[in-house]
């Protein structure tokens, strides 16, 4: 049977653990991309490329692919987004270019995603590279943290000519791209062929390089013209409630990058598993649980599903892969024997008075404790802002808004020379991939008019 | 990136991409929108006589969820005065210098007429002229437009009359709608054109309402032949090209063409340039989109070039052109056969009934046992031995690349059908042919 007209396996069971770990929706065919391309509207001021935070050239793109010139398809998408590979698998698009496509009113939106990823891997699969370092401009940057916004910014940097170095201080650099987005949605390889592709740039990735232990921040603000800080946030808070630090109970951080760089077979993983929390996070857990082969995976979540913050195709990801949900459920305590969990006491709720966040908030039931058997505890409650880094930033005069760093609409912090950007100035709203890499691309930007622009301007 | 620029008989483009003489080139504000998109140059709406417009104007056809695969139209030429349209000319030229601009004329069949239109419009700095012959509707019933360009003698009279007074390049725009194009085109290089141009559109109805019984277009009511252009009429004019193209007396004018007709990508124009145009034209598919589409045609034809190896447009426009040949040259050794690729095939016997109905019986619906099912479908299986080679199949066959037509040596003489009646004469009658047929291994079932 023709590769293309094959039905996808649906079925876990019937897969082998590295099918069921293989991106979700298999590539386009050319044939099927072909007459996704030609299904696309080449809509006039298309809402699409609005939708999109870093206004990529939606229509022009797929028309591309739809003449056949696929390689300039892939650059118009590169232009605007050098993270596009990723941005293609990763971005949740029903809320951003396919929730605006014209045609989801009376047809069905155009599969934006991934025509966008039939694009960016035809290019990448031929090494098809687009940007070279531009002419040196006699500048220097530092990035902190090599993750979408960081890659961003270095790569918009280096393109307008300036030397910049990246620090990353785990092993490979790509941030959640490398660590933290489930395999099935985008494999390592992935991240690391954008960060190939950044370095290809003239940019100096050193990985391995902790600022403020390896590398004193004082001497980076010192060595550069500016200083682009893109850490991310940190691990999963704490929980605090008793049995945390049973054996058994896991960061779903760790647990997400495991299956990132180990081999599925070696990851341990319990039978009947509790995620806790209700975020895209937590349904990544839960669903690689499933995926690695776990019997009962149940997340718990205080409120109801209409104040869960995940998107609602992961939720209904989550309710395809057999994951079960206990709403109005808040965990109280994990039990533990020997030293490992075998439950997790959890209380009812009720939803009372709106609470600041305008969502219902969750009232604990008097008397309503139970228990749920249980040899795994997963916590994805959210991730712990960057206090440290902060704290490291305050001499420079840097302020936080919630524990976030604050800077204007150009990136910047109240210091000068500091830009920051991605998760560790998301202060409110949803964070996304795709925020970052505009984050990056607004602060190279604002760091180009500081240092080229105006420094041209104030000679003549 | 390879260069793009073109010289069409003195006419200095940053690149091939026109716009043709239709709306999109009906004012300043339209051209100068198009280049600032990256069109290389635009042939005016054409000026001349004095008109009056009707509405509706296009009649479309739409095939199976894809709009507009071919646009009919009953709009004639600038119905905005003359003055108004030089004075634009003028304006965008000068602020266009390196862009090609050129005025599309015509006016009754009268010497003074044309030439003082021709002398008037050169003033404003245009870098050349086209003259159109070719317009179908509304001007040819007044004696203008295709009624000019099908009568061989006038396109040859008119273009002296205009070359006379002309001190820029002229272009000479043809006509579809004439039996055989090479007439006129010959006409016009015996009038000393600079170049030529095709095709204009055709002439059509693009069909009736079936409550109504009205014709579309509709005009209050009445309907009648416009004329034809976008993608359906491609093939129509990629033929008329190569049949100019390869016309010797063209070729030893010299003359450079302008292609057009149904070009909406750089894919289409690079068949056109191949096919011997040194500029190509556009209307409806920017009717369709807008000018924006030319990044992608400058792109997709640069990548193009890049790929092949090509860094200007010379290296590769006419290439295809030596591969036009007339029936008789063809190989009649020359055999292939259909061959199925059953890994590829999903089963859907288009194949099988395509060539049961409409061909030679070669294909037979067989069990395989190929993939262990208990119900298995027959699987469709090509009898090479009584395969003519038509090709049907493949054309039908949904699945990209599950079809293969296959060059097989039949022993066959390789021979073309001109050879053969010099050589054999006696083959033109039906005893001597069946004889003939034997002795060359040729088996017709």
């Amino acid at each position: 049977m023709a590769e293309h007209y094959k039905p996808q396996k649906y079925k876990a069971w019937e897969m082998t653990l590295e099918e069921r770990f293989q991106e979700v929706y298999p590539p386009f065919s050319e044939r099927e991309a072909t007459l996704e391309a030609n299904r696309c509207l080449y809509c006039h001021d298309a809402p699409c490329m609005v939708a999109c935070p870093t206004h990529i050239d939606i229509p022009t793109f797929i028309r591309k692919i739809a003449t056949g010139n696929v390689k300039g398809s892939a650059r118009t998408i590169l232009e605007s987004n050098l993270m596009g590979a990723t941005c293609a698998r990763v971005c949740p698009v029903d809320v951003l270019c396919e929730g605006d496509c014209v045609l989801g009113a009376d047809h069905k939106p155009i599969a934006i995603g991934r025509l966008q990823r039939y694009a960016t891997d035809y290019a990448s699969e031929r090494n098809i590279k687009f940007f070279q370092k531009g002419k040196p401009n006699g500048k220097k940057v530092a990035v902190v943290g090599s993750g979408p916004a960081g890659l961003s910014c270095a790569g918009e940097l280096a393109k307008a000519g300036f030397e910049v170095t990246v620090y990353e201080k785990k092993e490979m650099a790509g941030g959640l791209s490398t660590y933290g987005i489930v395999v099935f949605r985008e494999p390592v390889e992935v991240s690391l062929k954008e960060v190939k592709m950044i370095e290809e740039m003239g940019v100096t990735v050193k990985t391995g390089v902790t600022v403020g232990k390896d590398l004193k921040f004082e001497d980076l603000v010192n060595d550069n013209d500016a200083v682009f800080i893109s850490i991310g946030l940190g691990q999963v808070p704490e929980m605090e409630i008793a049995g945390e630090d049973l054996s058994g109970v896991l960061d779903g951080l760790d647990f997400i990058e495991k299956t990132k760089v180990q081999a599925l077979d070696s990851i341990s993983y319990g039978n009947r598993i509790c995620v806790i929390g209700a975020g895209n996070t937590a349904i990544d857990c839960a669903t690689i649980a499933r995926r690695l082969g776990a019997e009962r995976v149940t997340m718990i979540y205080r409120r109801s599903e209409a104040e869960m913050p995940a998107y609602h195709f992961e939720y209904e990801f989550a309710l395809k892969e057999g994951v079960s949900f206990m709403f109005l459920t808040q965990p109280v305590e994990v039990l533990g024997k020997d030293g490992k969990v075998d439950g997790l006491k959890c209380m009812r709720m009720d939803l009372g008075e709106p609470d600041a966040s305008g969502r219902r908030s969750p009232v604990p039931v008097e008397g309503s404790e139970f228990i749920v058997p249980c040899d795994m505890v997963v916590k994805a409650i959210g991730q712990v802002k960057p206090a440290h880094f902060l704290k490291m930033l305050e001499p420079f005069g840097v302020e936080s808004v919630k524990g976030y760093i604050k800077v204007d609409s150009d990136n910047r912090t109240a210091h000068r020379k500091i830009y920051a950007g991605g998760d560790c100035v998301r202060s409110h709203g949803e964070a996304s991939t795709v925020m970052a890499v505009q984050d990056g691309k607004i602060a190279a930007k604002a760091i180009t008019r500081a240092l080229v622009d105006e420094a041209a301007l104030a000679k003549n | 990136m390879a260069d793009l620029s073109i010289n069409f008989a003195g006419i200095k483009s940053p690149n091939p991409f026109w716009l043709a003489s239709a709306p999109p080139s009906n004012s300043a504000y339209q051209v100068q929108k198009a280049f600032e998109e990256g069109w290389g140059g635009a042939v005016w709406k054409t000026i001349g006589a004095p008109v009056l417009n009707v509405c509706n104007r296009y009649g479309t056809i739409d095939y199976k969820g894809s709009k507009i695969i071919g646009l009919n139209n009953v709009e004639l030429i600038s119905d905005r005065p003359i003055d108004i349209n030089l004075k634009e000319m003028r304006e965008v030229k000068r602020n266009f210098p390196g862009h090609a601009v050129i005025a599309s004329v015509m006016v009754e069949s009268k010497k003074e007429a044309w030439q003082e239109i021709i002398k008037r419009t050169e003033d404003t700095g245009i870098d050349g002229f086209e003259l159109n012959f070719g317009c179908p509707h509304g001007m040819s019933e007044r004696g203008m437009g295709s009624a000019m360009g099908q009568v061989p003698e006038y396109t040859c009279m008119v273009t002296e009359w205009v070359m006379e007074v002309a001190t820029k390049p002229v272009i000479v725009k043809l006509t579809p709608n004439i039996t055989d194009i090479v007439h006129p085109a010959r006409a016009a290089v015996r009038g000393k054109a600079s170049a030529l141009s095709l095709i204009n559109t055709i002439n059509s109805i693009t069909g009736v309402n079936l409550d109504t019984f009205e014709i579309k277009p509709n005009v209050g009511g009445k309907g009648g032949h416009g004329g034809y252009a976008g993608p359906a009429v491609k093939p129509i004019a990629l033929h008329l090209l190569s049949a100019v193209g390869s016309d010797a007396e063209v070729i030893k004018s010299g003359v450079p063409i302008s292609g057009m007709g149904g070009i909406e990508t750089w894919r289409d124009a690079v068949e056109f340039m191949l096919l011997g145009a040194t500029s190509v034209q556009v209307c409806t598919a920017v009717m369709h989109w807008g000018f924006r589409i030319v990044e992608d045609m400058i792109d997709g034809m640069s990548n193009w070039m890049d790929e092949k190896g090509f860094t200007s447009c010379d290296q590769f426009i006419g290439k295809a052109l030596p591969r036009i040949s007339n029936f008789g040259d063809f190989d009649l050794g020359f055999q292939s056969v259909a061959r199925i690729n059953h890994d590829k095939c999903i089963q859907c016997n288009l194949c099988y009934i395509a060539c049961n109905d409409a061909a030679h019986q070669c294909i037979d619906l067989k069990e395989l046992k190929l993939t262990g099912e208990a119900r298995e479908r027959l699987w469709p299986v090509v009898r090479e031995e009584d395969c003519v080679g038509c090709d049907l199949c493949s054309k039908v066959c949904p699945v990209d690349d599950c079809i293969e037509m296959v060059e097989i040596e039949t022993g066959r003489p390789h021979i073309t059908w001109n050879q053969l009646v010099t050589s054999k004469p006696e083959v033109l009658e039906w005893d001597k042919m069946e004889e003939y047929r034997k002795t060359a291994n040729i088996h017709i079932h």
